[in-house]
C-alpha cells in the first residue's frame, strides 16, 4: 500500500471474463457507488478466453474491501485479489514527449540513462522518453522532464504480480474465505 | 432438436418450470408471441402497461420463491419494465425478464425502438445478457434461472434481438450451468461460527433481527429455534415481517423510522445484536455512527459485500441462513434472559407504540386492524409505499411467511395494483388484501382491467386521504405545514372506477362500515375495491426522523387516559 496526499492506494487484480461488456459492468460498479479508481489495466491473460485487470484505487482498507467484495460480486470476475501488501512485481509503461533543441539534447538523453528509459523518437523540437517502472519512477521522471517542457505524456496504467509460483489461473471460482474476512 | 430463437425460449422456460408469464407484446417480441399459441402449458398474461408486469413478476417471486417471468418489446416496452426491476433488484426478488430488441444488423443504429437495455439495467440487475446468436439462447436462460433464484436472488434480463428469435438453430438445453466467476458461499467458516456460539453465550441482552434472508432461506424453524433455546427475543425488519411469527412471545415487533419505540429501544439497549439476513437499512439505522453503539454484532448473510457495509461487524458470517443456523443451533446452549425481557416488557408498557386511538373518526390504523381480524392473519397483504405501508406493516398481525409483500429498499408507489396481482396468481388459494393509497394506487391503476379480464380477484383498501400522505407527514413535521403538491384536490370516484373497471366498488366513509366492507368484499366473487376515506392529516408515529437516533424518536400524542 502506498499513499498518495494521504489518501491510501491499493493495487488489485482481477481475473475476469473476456466477454463484451465486462469492462462497462466493472467501471460502473465504481462509478456507482463512488469508488475511486486511479488507474486500470486490462490486458489477456494465458488462458484464451480471461483477462487480468490491474486497477491502482484509492480509499481507507474498509473502502477497499467493499470494493473488492462488489467486484467479486459480478458474475463475469472470477477472482479478485488485493496484492497491495503481498510481495509483487508492479510496472506502468509511460511515453513522454519532451520539447528537446540541440542545446538540451544530450542534458535530455543523460536524464533518461539515468533513469533507464529509452529515446523512441527524436524529431527536430522534439523527442519521445519510454520509461517502465513503477509509478514513482514515472513520476520522478516526469518532473525532471517538465523544466524542459513535457509536450505529451501517455501513461498505461500499473499493472502487477505476485512473485513466485502461485498465480495460475484457477478455472473454477475460487472458493473465498470470507468467513476470515475481516469487516473493519 | 432444430427450433426457432421464439420457441427454445418457450422450451427453455417449459424446462425452468415457468407457468405464468405476465407480458405486453411489441414489434421487437412479436415472434415470440406468435410462437406461444404452440406452447398451451405457458400462461401469458396481458398487462396494461410493462410496469404492471415488472412488479407482477415481482410480486409471483415474492409469494412462491420461484422467479417470476416478464417479458417486454425492446424501447419504451423495455423502460416501461425499469421501475419494477429496481424494485425487484433492491429486495433480492427471483425474477427472469425477457426483452425484444432491434435486429442485429440495427443495433447501434438508433432504430426504431431501439435502447441499450442491457446498459439501462447493468445496475439494477443480478446479471444480464445479450444474446446474439440463437443458439446460445437456452445456455443464456438457463443461467439466468439459475443466477436470479440462487445465492442472494434478484433480477435477471435476457435481451434478445427479432432476428435471433426467427433464426433457426439446434436446441440443446444445458443440464450444468458453467459459471466459474459465480458461486455463492453457502455453508458459514467454522471459527466464525464458534465465535458467534461464544458471544450469544456471552451476552445478557441478545436480540436477532430477523430480515428478508430467512424467508428467502426458508430458516423459519431455525431462526424459531435459535430464538427459543436461547429465549432471544427477535425483531423483524419491514421485509423480514413473516420470517418469525408475530404472535409469539418473543417477537418485538419492527424497527426504525416507523418501526415500534420499544423495538427501537431495545436494540439501543441490547448487548448482542444478531443480524440475519439483512442489510442495515439506513430506515432501520438511522444514524449508522450512534446505532446500536452498545452491542456486538454477528451478521450471517449470503452476500458478503453486505457485510461491513454501513454498520461494523464483529463477527461476519457469509453463508446461507438455514444451513448456518443448523450449525449454530447444533452448538449453542440453552439459556434464558429473564431480566432482559422484563425489560423489553417494561419498553413495550412505556411505550405504546401499536395503541390505537380511540376515536369515532375513521382512521387508517383501525381499518388495517379489522382487516387483520376479519382474514384472522392469514391474508397475503401487498402495499404500496407510504403511510400506509407502514399502518400495515404495524397493525396487520402477520403469522405466515411471505404474507407481507412489499417494495422495501427502492420504496416504489404503485406497487400495490400489480404486485397484488402477481401475488394473487402465484397463490390462488390465497386472499390477498392490496392495501393501498390514493397516491400509489392512481400511478398502476390500469392494471384493474387485467385483473378483471383474468378473473384475479384481489381486494382492495384503498386508504384514502386525498394527499400523498407520507409526503404531506414529512411537510408537517419538517416543513412547518407547507403542503405543498401533496393534496389532491380532485381524486376521482373510486367506486365508479372500480364499476367501469367491471369489479365491485364499496365507499366506507364511518368507522361502523369497515367490518361490513370488508367481509362484502371478501364474499365476492372477483376482485373488488374499498375506498375508504380516512382522516386527511393522521400521522404515522413513532417516528425517527431520516439520519437521526433513537434518542430524537417521536411518538404519538396520546391523551393520558389512553397512554394507560
Amino acid at each position: 500500500m502506498t499513499t498518495n496526499g494521504g489518501v491510501p492506494k491499493h493495487t488489485i487484480t482481477a481475473l475476469v471474463q473476456d466477454k463484451p461488456g465486462v469492462l462497462n459492468r466493472i467501471s460502473s460498479m465504481f462509478r456507482r457507488r463512488g469508488f475511486n479508481i486511479s488507474s486500470l489495466a486490462v490486458g489477456h491473460s494465458e488462458e484464451p478466453d480471461l483477462s487480468r485487470m490491474t486497477f491502482v484505487v484509492e480509499g481507507d482498507d474498509k473502502v477497499v474491501e467493499q470494493m473488492t467484495k462488489h467486484l467479486h460480486k459480478l458474475i463475469d470476475v472470477i477472482r479478485v485479489s488485493d496484492i497491495s501488501n503481498q510481495n509483487i512485481v508492479s510496472r506502468e509503461l509511460a511515453l513522454i514527449k519532451v520539447r528537446s533543441n540541440v542545446q538540451t539534447r544530450s542534458e535530455i538523453m543523460q536524464i533518461v540513462h539515468i533513469f533507464r528509459a529509452n529515446i523512441v523518437d527524436v524529431a527536430v523540437d522534439s523527442l519521445i522518453v519510454e520509461v517502465s517502472g513503477d509509478e514513482d519512477k514515472i513520476d520522478s521522471l516526469h518532473n525532471l522532464l517538465k523544466s524542459f517542457g513535457v509536450l505529451e505524456v501517455m501513461r498505461t496504467g500499473t499493472i502487477a504480480m505476485n512473485r513466485g509460483a502461485d498465480s495460475r489461473v484457477r478455472r473454477t471460482a475460487a472458493r473465498v474465505d470470507w468467513g476470515e474476512a475481516s469487516s473493519v | 432438436m432444430r427450433l426457432n430463437g421464439s420457441q427454445m425460449v418457450c422450451e427453455s422456460l417449459l424446462r425452468e418450470g415457468v407457468e405464468v408469464i405476465f407480458g405486453l407484446p411489441g414489434g421487437a417480441i412479436l415472434p415470440l408471441y406468435q410462437t406461444l399459441p404452440e406452447y398451451p402449458q405457458l400462461r401469458h398474461i396481458l398487462v396494461r402497461h410493462e410496469q404492471g408486469a415488472a412488479h407482477a413478476a415481482d410480486g409471483y417471486g415474492r409469494v412462491t420463491g420461484k422467479p417470476g417471468v416478464a417479458w417486454a418489446t425492446s424501447g419504451p416496452g423495455a423502460t416501461n419494465l425499469v421501475t419494477g426491476i429496481a424494485t425487484a433488484q433492491m429486495d433480492s426478488v427471483p425474477m427472469v425478464i425477457i426483452t425484444g430488441q432491434v435486429s442485429r444488423a440495427s443495433i447501434g443504429s438508433d432504430a426504431f425502438q431501439e435502447t441499450d437495455t442491457t446498459g439501462i439495467t447493468l445496475p439494477i440487475t443480478k446479471h444480464n445478457y445479450l444474446v446474439m446468436n440463437t443458439v446460445d439462447i437456452p445456455r443464456a436462460i438457463k443461467e439466468a434461472f439459475h443466477i436470479a433464484s440462487t445465492g442472494r436472488p434478484g433480477p435477471v434480463l435476457v435481451d434478445i434481438p427479432k432476428d435471433v428469435f426467427t433464426e433457426e438453430a439446434e436446441f440443446e438445453y444445458p443440464d450444468e450451468v458453467d459459471l466459474p466467476g459465480y458461486n455463492p458461499t453457502l455453508e458459514g467458516h467454522p471459527a466464525q461460527v464458534k465465535r458467534a456460539v461464544r458471544l450469544i453465550a456471552q451476552a445478557r441482552r441478545p436480540v436477532i433481527l430477523a430480515g428478508h434472508g430467512i424467508i428467502i432461506s426458508q430458516a423459519y424453524d431455525e431462526v424459531r429455534e435459535l430464538a427459543e433455546k436461547v429465549q432471544i427475543p427477535v425483531i423483524t425488519t419491514l421485509l423480514g415481517i413473516g420470517s418469525f411469527p408475530d404472535d409469539h412471545l418473543l417477537c418485538v415487533g419492527m424497527p426504525g423510522m416507523h418501526g415500534m419505540a420499544y423495538a427501537s429501544l431495545a436494540i439501543e439497549e441490547a448487548d448482542l445484536l444478531i443480524a440475519l439476513g439483512m442489510r442495515f437499512d439506513d430506515r432501520i439505522t438511522g444514524k449508522t455512527s450512534e446505532f446500536a453503539v452498545n452491542s456486538k454484532k454477528i451478521h450471517i448473510e449470503i452476500d458478503p459485500s453486505e457485510i461491513g457495509k454501513n454498520v461494523h461487524v464483529d463477527v461476519p458470517i457469509v453463508g446461507d441462513l438455514k444451513l448456518v443456523l443448523r450449525e449454530l443451533n447444533r452448538r449453542v446452549k440453552p439459556k434464558t434472559h429473564v431480566e432482559w425481557i422484563q425489560r423489553i416488557d417494561e419498553l413495550k408498557q412505556g411505550h405504546p407504540s401499536m395503541l390505537i386511538r380511540d376515536t369515532d373518526k375513521l382512521i387508517p390504523q383501525y381499518i388495517v386492524q379489522q382487516l387483520a381480524e376479519a382474514t384472522n392473519g392469514d391474508a397475503i397483504v401487498v402495499t404500496g409505499v407510504g403511510q400506509h405501508q407502514m399502518w400495515a406493516a404495524q397493525h396487520y398481525t402477520y403469522r405466515h411467511p411471505r404474507s407481507l409483500i412489499t417494495s422495501g429498499g427502492s420504496g416504489a408507489m404503485g406497487y400495490e395494483v400489480p404486485g397484488a396481482m402477481g401475488a394473487q396468481v402465484g397463490r390462488p388459494d390465497k386472499v390477498v388484501w392490496s392495501v393501498a393509497g390514493d397516491g400509489g394506487f392512481q400511478m398502476t391503476m390500469a392494471e384493474l382491467a387485467t385483473l378483471v379480464e383474468n378473473n384475479i380477484p384481489v381486494k382492495f383498501a384503498i386508504i384514502n386521504n386525498s394527499f400523498l400522505g407520507m409526503v404531506r407527514q414529512w411537510q408537517e413535521f419538517f416543513y412547518q405545514k407547507s403542503y405543498v403538491a401533496t393534496g389532491y384536490t380532485h381524486n376521482p370516484d373510486f367506486v365508479k372506477l372500480a364499476e367501469a373497471f367491471g369489479m365491485l366498488g364499496i365507499r366506507v366513509t364511518d368507522k361502523a362500515q369497515v367490518r361490513s366492507a370488508i367481509t362484502r368484499a371478501m364474499d365476492y366473487d372477483g376482485p373488488a375495491l374499498v375506498d375508504f376515506v380516512v382522516e386527511e392529516e393522521e400521522n404515522v408515529y413513532p417516528m425517527i426522523p431520516a439520519g437521526q437516533t433513537v434518542h430524537d424518536l417521536i411518538e404519538e400524542p396520546l391523551p393520558e387516559r389512553v397512554r394507560r
